[in-house]
Protein backbone atom coordinates (compact mmCIF):
# COMPACT_ATOMS: atom_id res chain seq x y z
CA UNK A 1 0.00 0.00 0.00
CA UNK A 2 1.35 3.32 -0.68
CA UNK A 3 -0.01 6.61 0.58
CA UNK A 4 1.50 9.60 -1.02
CA UNK A 5 0.73 13.53 -1.22
CA UNK A 6 1.94 14.51 -4.93
CA UNK A 7 1.74 17.83 -6.89
CA UNK A 8 0.83 18.01 -10.63
CA UNK A 9 1.20 20.92 -13.18
CA UNK A 10 -0.63 20.28 -16.08
CA UNK A 11 0.55 22.59 -18.98
CA UNK A 12 -1.92 24.97 -21.09
CA UNK A 13 -2.69 22.26 -23.56
CA UNK A 14 -3.78 19.80 -20.76
CA UNK A 15 -5.85 22.13 -18.85
CA UNK A 16 -9.20 20.96 -20.43
CA UNK A 17 -8.73 17.27 -20.65
CA UNK A 18 -10.18 15.00 -18.00
CA UNK A 19 -6.74 13.60 -16.85
CA UNK A 20 -7.74 12.69 -13.06
CA UNK A 21 -10.65 11.00 -14.19
CA UNK A 22 -8.85 8.22 -16.36
CA UNK A 23 -6.10 8.03 -13.72
CA UNK A 24 -8.97 6.56 -11.25
CA UNK A 25 -11.01 4.92 -13.58
CA UNK A 26 -8.00 3.01 -15.24
CA UNK A 27 -6.07 2.34 -11.82
CA UNK A 28 -7.49 0.73 -8.74
CA UNK A 29 -6.65 4.10 -6.78
CA UNK A 30 -8.07 5.93 -4.27
CA UNK A 31 -7.95 10.03 -4.29
CA UNK A 32 -8.55 13.55 -2.98
CA UNK A 33 -7.88 16.79 -4.26
CA UNK A 34 -6.16 18.56 -1.24
CA UNK A 35 -5.84 21.34 -3.42
CA UNK A 36 -6.42 22.69 -7.47
CA UNK A 37 -6.56 26.04 -8.85
CA UNK A 38 -5.76 27.28 -13.19
CA UNK A 39 -2.70 29.89 -12.96
CA UNK A 40 -3.08 33.35 -14.82
CA UNK A 41 -0.93 31.62 -17.42
CA UNK A 42 -3.62 29.04 -17.63
CA UNK A 43 -1.61 26.14 -16.02
CA UNK A 44 -3.20 24.03 -13.75
CA UNK A 45 -2.24 22.69 -10.62
CA UNK A 46 -3.75 19.69 -8.49
CA UNK A 47 -2.47 18.63 -4.84
CA UNK A 48 -3.63 15.21 -4.80
CA UNK A 49 -3.00 12.43 -1.98
CA UNK A 50 -2.93 9.19 -3.74
CA UNK A 51 -3.81 5.63 -2.27
CA UNK A 52 -3.46 2.21 -3.90
CA UNK A 53 -1.14 -0.65 -4.14
CA UNK A 54 2.57 -0.03 -5.27
CA UNK A 55 1.84 -1.71 -8.86
CA UNK A 56 -1.35 0.16 -9.12
CA UNK A 57 0.73 3.75 -8.06
CA UNK A 58 3.32 3.81 -10.35
CA UNK A 59 0.84 2.86 -13.51
CA UNK A 60 -1.33 6.06 -12.27
CA UNK A 61 2.16 7.83 -12.01
CA UNK A 62 3.62 6.12 -15.76
CA UNK A 63 0.24 7.01 -17.33
CA UNK A 64 0.54 10.96 -15.81
CA UNK A 65 3.85 11.22 -17.10
CA UNK A 66 3.01 9.82 -20.59
CA UNK A 67 0.25 12.72 -20.49
CA UNK A 68 2.21 15.31 -19.93
CA UNK A 69 1.51 16.09 -16.18
CA UNK A 70 5.14 17.35 -14.67
CA UNK A 71 5.39 15.20 -11.28
CA UNK A 72 6.71 16.82 -7.83
CA UNK A 73 6.46 15.45 -4.70
CA UNK A 74 4.67 17.64 -2.02
CA UNK A 75 8.11 20.00 -1.16
CA UNK A 76 6.35 21.98 1.44
CA UNK A 77 5.34 21.12 4.48
CA UNK A 78 4.11 22.90 7.37
CA UNK A 79 5.58 22.26 11.18
CA UNK A 80 5.32 23.67 14.27
CA UNK A 81 8.08 25.66 16.17
CA UNK A 82 7.80 23.89 19.69
CA UNK A 83 10.05 26.50 21.22
CA UNK A 84 7.25 29.15 20.26
CA UNK A 85 4.21 27.46 20.34
CA UNK A 86 2.88 28.15 23.78
CA UNK A 87 -0.44 25.71 23.15
CA UNK A 88 -2.54 28.45 23.14
CA UNK A 89 -5.39 26.85 21.06
CA UNK A 90 -6.12 29.40 18.44
CA UNK A 91 -5.44 26.88 15.77
CA UNK A 92 -8.02 24.40 16.33
CA UNK A 93 -11.04 25.89 14.92
CA UNK A 94 -9.09 27.31 11.88
CA UNK A 95 -7.80 24.39 10.61
CA UNK A 96 -9.96 23.32 7.75
CA UNK A 97 -8.58 19.45 7.94
CA UNK A 98 -8.36 19.35 11.96
CA UNK A 99 -4.99 18.96 11.96
CA UNK A 100 -5.43 20.41 15.80
CA UNK A 101 -6.75 18.40 18.71
CA UNK A 102 -7.03 19.29 22.23
CA UNK A 103 -6.10 16.77 24.26
CA UNK A 104 -8.68 17.41 26.95
CA UNK A 105 -6.29 16.52 30.44
CA UNK A 106 -3.33 18.31 29.51
CA UNK A 107 -5.29 20.94 27.73
CA UNK A 108 -2.22 20.66 25.34
CA UNK A 109 -2.66 20.83 21.51
CA UNK A 110 -1.67 17.84 19.45
CA UNK A 111 -0.08 18.59 16.07
CA UNK A 112 -1.28 15.65 13.86
CA UNK A 113 1.23 16.34 11.17
CA UNK A 114 0.39 13.39 8.78
CA UNK A 115 -3.49 14.84 8.48
CA UNK A 116 -1.72 18.24 7.15
CA UNK A 117 -2.41 19.12 3.73
CA UNK A 118 0.25 22.52 4.11
CA UNK A 119 -2.72 25.11 2.98
CA UNK A 120 -0.61 27.53 5.05
CA UNK A 121 -3.75 28.72 6.90
CA UNK A 122 -2.54 28.47 10.56
CA UNK A 123 0.85 30.16 9.51
CA UNK A 124 -0.40 33.87 10.01
CA UNK A 125 -2.89 32.53 12.46
CA UNK A 126 -1.09 31.41 14.86
CA UNK A 127 -0.53 34.23 17.57
CA UNK A 128 2.92 33.72 18.50
CA UNK A 129 3.59 32.69 14.88
CA UNK A 130 4.87 28.96 15.86
CA UNK A 131 3.99 27.31 12.80
CA UNK A 132 6.46 27.57 10.09
CA UNK A 133 6.44 26.89 6.41
CA UNK A 134 9.53 24.94 5.19
CA UNK A 135 10.58 23.67 1.62
CA UNK B 1 -8.86 30.17 63.10
CA UNK B 2 -8.47 33.61 61.12
CA UNK B 3 -5.07 34.04 60.03
CA UNK B 4 -2.52 37.12 59.11
CA UNK B 5 -0.43 37.81 56.07
CA UNK B 6 2.60 37.77 59.03
CA UNK B 7 1.70 34.37 60.09
CA UNK B 8 2.07 32.56 56.77
CA UNK B 9 5.21 34.65 55.70
CA UNK B 10 6.20 33.26 59.46
CA UNK B 11 5.78 29.43 57.80
CA UNK B 12 6.97 30.75 54.31
CA UNK B 13 10.42 31.24 56.20
CA UNK B 14 10.23 28.13 57.85
CA UNK B 15 9.66 26.57 54.57
CA UNK B 16 6.18 24.87 56.30
CA UNK B 17 3.77 26.98 54.08
CA UNK B 18 1.06 24.28 53.06
CA UNK B 19 0.43 25.87 49.49
CA UNK B 20 -1.99 24.51 46.38
CA UNK B 21 -3.03 25.94 43.11
CA UNK B 22 -6.32 27.08 42.82
CA UNK B 23 -7.29 23.61 40.32
CA UNK B 24 -5.72 21.36 42.69
CA UNK B 25 -8.17 23.09 46.08
CA UNK B 26 -11.10 22.48 44.22
CA UNK B 27 -9.78 18.67 45.42
CA UNK B 28 -8.57 19.30 48.39
CA UNK B 29 -11.68 21.37 50.03
CA UNK B 30 -14.14 18.50 48.33
CA UNK B 31 -12.19 15.85 50.61
CA UNK B 32 -11.67 17.75 53.91
CA UNK B 33 -14.43 20.75 53.56
CA UNK B 34 -14.23 24.14 53.69
CA UNK B 35 -13.32 24.61 57.91
CA UNK B 36 -10.84 21.85 58.11
CA UNK B 37 -8.81 23.00 54.75
CA UNK B 38 -9.37 26.59 55.90
CA UNK B 39 -7.16 25.87 58.43
CA UNK B 40 -4.78 24.02 56.77
CA UNK B 41 -4.14 26.09 54.16
CA UNK B 42 -2.11 29.20 53.86
CA UNK B 43 -2.02 30.17 50.37
CA UNK B 44 -3.75 29.56 46.76
CA UNK B 45 -1.95 30.16 43.78
CA UNK B 46 -3.45 31.37 40.58
CA UNK B 47 -2.21 32.11 36.85
CA UNK B 48 -3.23 33.30 33.71
CA UNK B 49 -1.04 33.28 30.25
CA UNK B 50 -3.13 35.37 27.70
CA UNK B 51 -2.36 38.06 25.41
CA UNK B 52 -2.53 41.66 27.05
CA UNK B 53 -2.76 44.95 24.52
CA UNK B 54 -2.48 47.47 27.69
CA UNK B 55 1.27 46.37 28.36
CA UNK B 56 4.28 48.24 28.20
CA UNK B 57 8.03 48.40 29.13
CA UNK B 58 9.79 52.03 30.48
CA UNK B 59 13.61 52.43 30.20
CA UNK B 60 16.40 54.47 30.55
CA UNK B 61 19.12 53.96 28.27
CA UNK B 62 21.77 56.38 30.28
CA UNK B 63 23.13 59.21 28.51
CA UNK B 64 25.71 59.22 25.63
CA UNK B 65 28.54 61.46 24.97
CA UNK B 66 27.63 64.36 23.62
CA UNK B 67 24.18 63.92 25.04
CA UNK B 68 21.09 63.90 23.72
CA UNK B 69 17.64 64.79 24.52
CA UNK B 70 15.13 62.15 23.05
CA UNK B 71 12.07 63.85 24.34
CA UNK B 72 10.34 65.33 21.68
CA UNK B 73 11.96 64.04 19.25
CA UNK B 74 11.60 60.61 17.60
CA UNK B 75 13.36 56.81 18.93
CA UNK B 76 12.96 53.63 17.38
CA UNK B 77 13.69 50.07 19.19
CA UNK B 78 13.90 47.57 16.00
CA UNK B 79 12.50 50.42 13.87
CA UNK B 80 9.08 50.05 16.49
CA UNK B 81 8.48 53.65 17.65
CA UNK B 82 8.78 54.12 21.13
CA UNK B 83 7.22 56.71 23.04
CA UNK B 84 9.80 60.01 24.11
CA UNK B 85 7.60 62.69 25.47
CA UNK B 86 9.50 62.23 28.89
CA UNK B 87 13.23 63.47 30.29
CA UNK B 88 16.03 62.88 28.18
CA UNK B 89 16.68 59.45 27.94
CA UNK B 90 13.46 57.83 29.24
CA UNK B 91 12.01 56.08 26.72
CA UNK B 92 8.11 53.99 27.04
CA UNK B 93 7.43 51.46 24.71
CA UNK B 94 3.76 49.97 24.01
CA UNK B 95 2.94 46.61 23.02
CA UNK B 96 0.63 47.60 20.13
CA UNK B 97 3.40 49.91 18.81
CA UNK B 98 3.77 49.25 15.16
CA UNK B 99 6.66 49.79 12.97
CA UNK B 100 6.38 53.54 10.97
CA UNK B 101 6.39 51.52 7.07
CA UNK B 102 4.51 48.57 8.55
CA UNK B 103 1.63 48.60 5.52
CA UNK B 104 -1.00 47.55 8.82
CA UNK B 105 -4.16 46.85 7.60
CA UNK B 106 -4.11 48.58 3.58
CA UNK B 107 -4.06 44.96 2.46
CA UNK B 108 -6.71 42.90 4.65
CA UNK B 109 -5.97 41.22 6.69
CA UNK B 110 -2.09 42.69 7.72
CA UNK B 111 -0.01 40.25 9.11
CA UNK B 112 1.52 42.44 11.89
CA UNK B 113 4.45 39.94 12.65
CA UNK B 114 6.31 42.27 14.55
CA UNK B 115 5.86 45.37 16.74
CA UNK B 116 6.33 46.78 20.44
CA UNK B 117 5.42 43.32 22.41
CA UNK B 118 8.09 41.84 20.06
CA UNK B 119 10.72 44.28 21.26
CA UNK B 120 9.74 43.39 24.66
CA UNK B 121 10.03 39.69 24.18
CA UNK B 122 13.67 40.14 22.49
CA UNK B 123 14.54 42.34 25.15
CA UNK B 124 13.73 40.11 27.93
CA UNK B 125 15.99 37.89 25.67
CA UNK B 126 19.06 39.29 26.09
CA UNK B 127 19.24 39.89 22.18
CA UNK B 128 20.37 43.37 21.64
CA UNK B 129 17.82 45.95 20.39
CA UNK B 130 18.52 48.55 17.52
CA UNK B 131 17.77 52.43 18.97
CA UNK B 132 17.66 55.02 16.14
CA UNK B 133 16.57 58.43 17.66
CA UNK B 134 16.35 62.20 16.22
CA UNK B 135 16.30 64.77 18.36
CA UNK B 136 16.04 69.18 17.49
CA UNK B 137 19.08 69.09 19.83
CA UNK B 138 19.33 71.78 22.63
CA UNK B 139 22.64 73.91 24.51
CA UNK B 140 22.82 71.21 27.06
CA UNK B 141 21.77 68.47 24.95
CA UNK B 142 23.22 69.04 21.17
CA UNK B 143 23.03 65.95 19.65
CA UNK B 144 20.31 65.57 17.07
CA UNK B 145 20.79 61.91 16.40
CA UNK B 146 21.53 58.67 17.99
CA UNK B 147 21.83 55.37 16.51
CA UNK B 148 23.33 52.30 18.43
CA UNK B 149 22.81 49.11 19.54
CA UNK B 150 21.21 48.72 22.91
CA UNK B 151 21.16 45.32 25.39
CA UNK B 152 19.01 45.37 28.95
CA UNK B 153 21.56 44.06 30.38
CA UNK B 154 23.30 47.58 29.91
CA UNK B 155 20.05 49.58 30.46
CA UNK B 156 19.91 51.55 34.08
CA UNK B 157 16.24 50.52 34.52
CA UNK B 158 13.89 48.48 32.44
CA UNK B 159 10.54 48.14 33.97
CA UNK B 160 7.35 46.06 32.21
CA UNK B 161 4.72 48.47 33.46
CA UNK B 162 1.27 47.31 31.93
CA UNK B 163 -1.77 49.45 32.74
CA UNK B 164 -4.98 46.27 32.21
CA UNK B 165 -3.42 43.10 32.72
CA UNK B 166 -5.26 40.04 33.92
CA UNK B 167 -9.47 40.88 33.21
CA UNK B 168 -11.61 39.13 35.45
CA UNK B 169 -13.93 36.98 32.83
CA UNK B 170 -13.86 38.18 29.47
CA UNK B 171 -16.24 38.01 26.05
CA UNK B 172 -16.85 35.20 24.16
CA UNK B 173 -16.28 35.97 20.75
CA UNK B 174 -18.21 34.98 17.89
CA UNK B 175 -19.62 36.46 14.33
CA UNK B 176 -22.88 36.59 13.20
CA UNK B 177 -22.11 37.95 9.99
CA UNK B 178 -21.47 35.89 6.58
CA UNK B 179 -17.90 37.12 6.29
CA UNK B 180 -14.95 35.98 8.23
CA UNK B 181 -13.83 38.91 10.17
CA UNK B 182 -9.83 39.60 12.22
CA UNK B 183 -10.37 40.53 15.52
CA UNK B 184 -8.40 40.82 18.76
CA UNK B 185 -10.44 37.42 19.59
CA UNK B 186 -8.48 36.18 16.67
CA UNK B 187 -10.09 34.99 13.55
CA UNK B 188 -13.80 34.90 13.50
CA UNK B 189 -15.70 32.27 11.20
CA UNK B 190 -19.27 33.40 9.68
CA UNK B 191 -21.99 32.67 10.59
CA UNK B 192 -20.95 31.36 13.81
CA UNK B 193 -18.29 29.66 12.35
CA UNK B 194 -16.35 29.37 15.97
CA UNK B 195 -16.35 31.12 19.30
CA UNK B 196 -13.16 32.00 21.13
CA UNK B 197 -12.35 32.82 24.21
CA UNK B 198 -9.61 34.21 26.51
CA UNK B 199 -9.50 33.65 30.44
CA UNK B 200 -7.53 30.59 32.12
CA UNK B 201 -11.33 30.50 33.80
CA UNK B 202 -11.19 28.36 36.97
CA UNK B 203 -7.03 29.01 37.58
CA UNK B 204 -7.68 32.48 36.63
CA UNK B 205 -6.39 35.53 39.27
CA UNK B 206 -9.60 37.49 39.59
CA UNK B 207 -12.38 35.18 39.75
CA UNK B 208 -10.43 33.30 42.50
CA UNK B 209 -11.02 36.73 44.42
CA UNK B 210 -13.99 37.43 43.02
CA UNK B 211 -14.54 40.92 45.44
CA UNK B 212 -10.90 41.47 45.44
CA UNK B 213 -10.78 40.79 50.00
CA UNK B 214 -7.30 39.63 49.31
CA UNK B 215 -5.43 41.40 46.16
CA UNK B 216 -4.70 45.15 46.43
CA UNK B 217 -1.72 47.62 45.89
CA UNK B 218 1.57 46.41 46.54
CA UNK B 219 0.25 42.09 46.45
CA UNK B 220 3.36 40.43 45.35
CA UNK B 221 3.07 38.30 42.05
CA UNK B 222 4.80 36.22 39.42
CA UNK B 223 4.75 38.34 36.51
CA UNK B 224 6.81 37.29 33.46
CA UNK B 225 8.38 34.81 34.62
CA UNK B 226 10.06 37.28 37.70
CA UNK B 227 8.46 38.80 40.19
CA UNK B 228 6.24 41.79 40.03
CA UNK B 229 3.49 43.99 41.89
CA UNK B 230 0.21 45.23 41.75
CA UNK B 231 0.42 49.03 41.07
CA UNK B 232 -3.52 50.29 40.81
CA UNK B 233 -6.58 49.01 39.68
CA UNK B 234 -5.80 48.45 35.74
CA UNK B 235 -7.80 50.80 33.39
CA UNK B 236 -11.21 49.99 32.49
CA UNK B 237 -12.04 48.46 36.18
CA UNK B 238 -15.63 47.76 36.75
CA UNK B 239 -16.41 45.95 39.55
CA UNK B 240 -20.23 46.61 39.28
CA UNK B 241 -20.95 43.88 35.83
CA UNK B 242 -23.63 41.79 36.49
CA UNK B 243 -22.64 38.30 38.66
CA UNK B 244 -23.65 35.25 39.13
CA UNK B 245 -24.80 33.94 42.57
CA UNK B 246 -21.17 32.84 43.79
CA UNK B 247 -20.08 36.36 43.10
CA UNK B 248 -18.28 35.94 40.04
CA UNK B 249 -18.58 38.43 37.18
CA UNK B 250 -20.30 37.21 34.20
CA UNK B 251 -18.00 39.74 31.44
CA UNK B 252 -14.77 41.76 31.93
CA UNK B 253 -15.26 43.21 35.34
CA UNK B 254 -11.86 44.04 37.80
CA UNK B 255 -8.21 44.40 35.67
CA UNK B 256 -4.71 44.96 37.29
CA UNK B 257 -2.10 47.48 36.81
CA UNK B 258 0.96 45.70 37.28
CA UNK B 259 4.77 46.60 37.23
CA UNK B 260 8.06 44.68 37.95
CA UNK B 261 11.83 44.91 36.56
CA UNK B 262 12.06 43.61 33.30
CA UNK B 263 15.49 42.41 33.99
CA UNK B 264 14.62 39.52 35.83
CA UNK B 265 11.66 37.49 33.50
CA UNK B 266 11.95 35.70 31.05
CA UNK B 267 11.26 35.18 27.15
CA UNK B 268 8.65 32.35 28.07
CA UNK B 269 6.45 34.41 30.15
CA UNK B 270 6.64 36.97 27.64
CA UNK B 271 6.02 36.46 24.52
CA UNK B 272 5.39 39.26 21.14
CA UNK B 273 2.04 37.80 19.32
CA UNK B 274 0.09 38.98 16.68
CA UNK B 275 -3.32 38.92 15.64
CA UNK B 276 -3.96 39.18 12.29
CA UNK B 277 -5.66 42.00 10.55
CA UNK B 278 -5.66 43.30 14.22
CA UNK B 279 -2.56 44.61 15.53
CA UNK B 280 0.69 43.48 17.38
CA UNK B 281 0.53 42.82 21.24
CA UNK B 282 2.13 40.95 24.09
CA UNK B 283 1.18 37.62 25.90
CA UNK B 284 1.73 38.09 29.49
CA UNK B 285 2.04 35.30 32.01
CA UNK B 286 1.08 36.51 35.99
CA UNK B 287 0.49 34.78 39.14
CA UNK B 288 -1.15 35.75 41.73
CA UNK B 289 -0.90 34.25 45.52
CA UNK B 290 -4.29 34.69 47.25
CA UNK B 291 -3.60 34.22 51.15
CA UNK B 292 -6.14 32.26 53.08
CA UNK B 293 -7.39 34.65 55.39
CA UNK B 294 -10.46 33.04 55.99
CA UNK B 295 -12.90 30.27 55.16
CA UNK B 296 -14.51 32.87 53.11
CA UNK B 297 -11.35 33.53 50.77
CA UNK B 298 -10.78 29.83 50.79
CA UNK B 299 -14.41 29.48 49.20
CA UNK B 300 -13.92 31.65 46.44
CA UNK B 301 -10.96 30.16 45.59
CA UNK B 302 -12.96 26.34 45.24
CA UNK B 303 -14.53 28.10 42.14
CA UNK B 304 -15.20 25.55 39.00
CA UNK B 305 -15.24 26.33 35.41
CA UNK B 306 -19.03 25.15 35.27
CA UNK B 307 -19.99 27.85 37.26
CA UNK B 308 -18.16 30.74 35.75
CA UNK B 309 -20.17 32.33 33.02
CA UNK B 310 -19.41 34.10 30.42
CA UNK B 311 -20.82 36.27 27.97
CA UNK B 312 -21.05 35.36 24.01
CA UNK B 313 -21.05 38.53 22.05
CA UNK B 314 -21.43 39.23 18.35
CA UNK B 315 -17.57 40.92 16.84
CA UNK B 316 -19.30 41.65 13.34
CA UNK B 317 -22.15 44.31 14.39
CA UNK B 318 -23.06 44.45 17.93
CA UNK B 319 -19.34 44.73 19.26
CA UNK B 320 -17.77 46.92 16.78
CA UNK B 321 -21.28 49.47 17.40
CA UNK B 322 -20.80 49.15 21.06
CA UNK B 323 -24.82 47.68 21.53
CA UNK B 324 -25.24 45.49 24.69
CA UNK B 325 -26.71 42.66 22.69
CA UNK B 326 -25.51 39.69 24.06
CA UNK B 327 -25.94 36.12 22.24
CA UNK B 328 -26.15 34.32 24.90
CA UNK B 329 -24.21 32.68 27.94
CA UNK B 330 -22.13 29.59 28.40
CA UNK B 331 -20.14 28.34 30.75
CA UNK B 332 -16.12 28.11 30.64
CA UNK B 333 -16.71 23.76 31.08
CA UNK B 334 -18.94 24.16 28.06
CA UNK B 335 -16.23 26.01 26.12
CA UNK B 336 -13.42 24.37 27.24
CA UNK B 337 -15.30 21.13 26.02
CA UNK B 338 -14.63 21.94 22.70
CA UNK B 339 -17.90 22.55 21.53
CA UNK B 340 -21.05 25.23 22.37
CA UNK B 341 -24.63 25.37 21.56
CA UNK B 342 -25.70 28.58 20.24
CA UNK B 343 -28.74 29.37 18.45
CA UNK B 344 -29.48 25.86 17.60
CA UNK B 345 -25.94 25.33 16.26
CA UNK B 346 -23.25 23.72 17.28
CA UNK B 347 -20.24 25.71 17.31
CA UNK B 348 -16.53 24.59 17.72
CA UNK B 349 -14.49 26.61 20.29
CA UNK B 350 -10.85 27.90 20.66
CA UNK B 351 -9.40 29.57 23.85
CA UNK B 352 -6.33 32.37 22.77
CA UNK B 353 -5.09 32.27 26.35
CA UNK B 354 -2.47 28.83 27.21
CA UNK B 355 -4.30 26.81 29.80
CA UNK B 356 -1.32 24.80 30.29
CA UNK B 357 1.52 27.86 30.55
CA UNK B 358 -1.07 29.45 33.23
CA UNK B 359 -1.03 26.24 35.45
CA UNK B 360 2.67 26.40 34.81
CA UNK B 361 2.41 29.47 36.30
CA UNK B 362 0.42 28.69 39.31
CA UNK B 363 2.64 25.72 39.97
CA UNK B 364 5.96 27.98 39.80
CA UNK B 365 4.75 30.55 42.27
CA UNK B 366 3.52 27.31 44.42
CA UNK B 367 7.35 26.27 44.66
CA UNK B 368 8.42 29.81 45.12
CA UNK B 369 6.27 30.09 48.08
CA UNK B 370 6.76 26.11 49.48
CA UNK B 371 10.17 26.57 49.10
CA UNK B 372 10.45 30.00 50.83
CA UNK B 373 12.00 32.17 47.81
CA UNK B 374 8.52 34.34 48.14
CA UNK B 375 6.59 35.79 51.21
CA UNK B 376 3.26 37.32 50.54
CA UNK B 377 2.88 41.34 50.90
CA UNK B 378 -0.36 43.29 52.18
CA UNK B 379 -1.80 45.43 50.27
CA UNK B 380 -1.74 48.86 51.24
CA UNK B 381 -4.88 49.65 49.77
CA UNK B 382 -7.66 47.81 48.02
CA UNK B 383 -9.47 48.12 44.80
CA UNK B 384 -12.71 49.10 44.46
CA UNK B 385 -15.69 46.70 45.04
CA UNK B 386 -18.90 46.96 43.82
CA UNK B 387 -19.89 49.30 47.09
CA UNK B 388 -18.17 51.87 45.12
CA UNK B 389 -20.93 51.97 42.67
CA UNK B 390 -17.82 52.61 39.73
CA UNK B 391 -18.87 51.88 36.51
CA UNK B 392 -16.81 51.50 32.70
CA UNK B 393 -18.06 54.79 31.23
CA UNK B 394 -18.29 54.74 27.17
CA UNK B 395 -17.51 57.94 25.66
CA UNK B 396 -20.32 60.36 25.02
CA UNK B 397 -18.68 62.27 21.61
CA UNK B 398 -19.21 66.09 22.20
CA UNK B 399 -19.05 68.00 18.80
CA UNK B 400 -16.05 70.88 18.52
CA UNK B 401 -17.53 73.83 17.31
CA UNK B 402 -15.63 75.41 14.77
Amino acid sequence: MVDKKIVLHFPKRLVDRPIVSHLIKDHDLEFNILKASVTQDEEGLMVLELKGKQEEYDKGIAYLKEAGVIIESLSQNVIRNEERCTHCGACITICPVGVFELDTTTRQIKFQEKKCIACGICIKTCPPRAMELHF
Amino acid sequence: MAKTIEEINQKIKKGEAVVFTAEEIIGVVKEKGLKEAAAEVDVVTTGTFGPMCSSGAYFNIGHSKPRIKLGGGRSYLNDVPAYTGLAAVDLFLGATATPDDDPRNKIHPGEFNYGGGHVIEELVAGKDVRLEATAYGTDCYPRKKLETWINIKDLNEAVLFNVRNAYQNYNVAVNLSNKTIYTYMGVLKPNLGNATYCSAGQLSPLLNDPYYKTIGIATKIFLGGGVGYVAWQGTQFNPTVARSENGVPKGGAGTLAVIGDLKQMSPRFLVGTSMLGYGPTLTVGIGVPIPILSEEILKYTTVTDDQIIGTVIDYSDAYPNRRNEPVGEVTYAQLKSGKITLQGKKVPTASLSSYPRAVEIANTLKDWIKTGKFELTQPVAYLPGPETGLTFKPLNERPIER
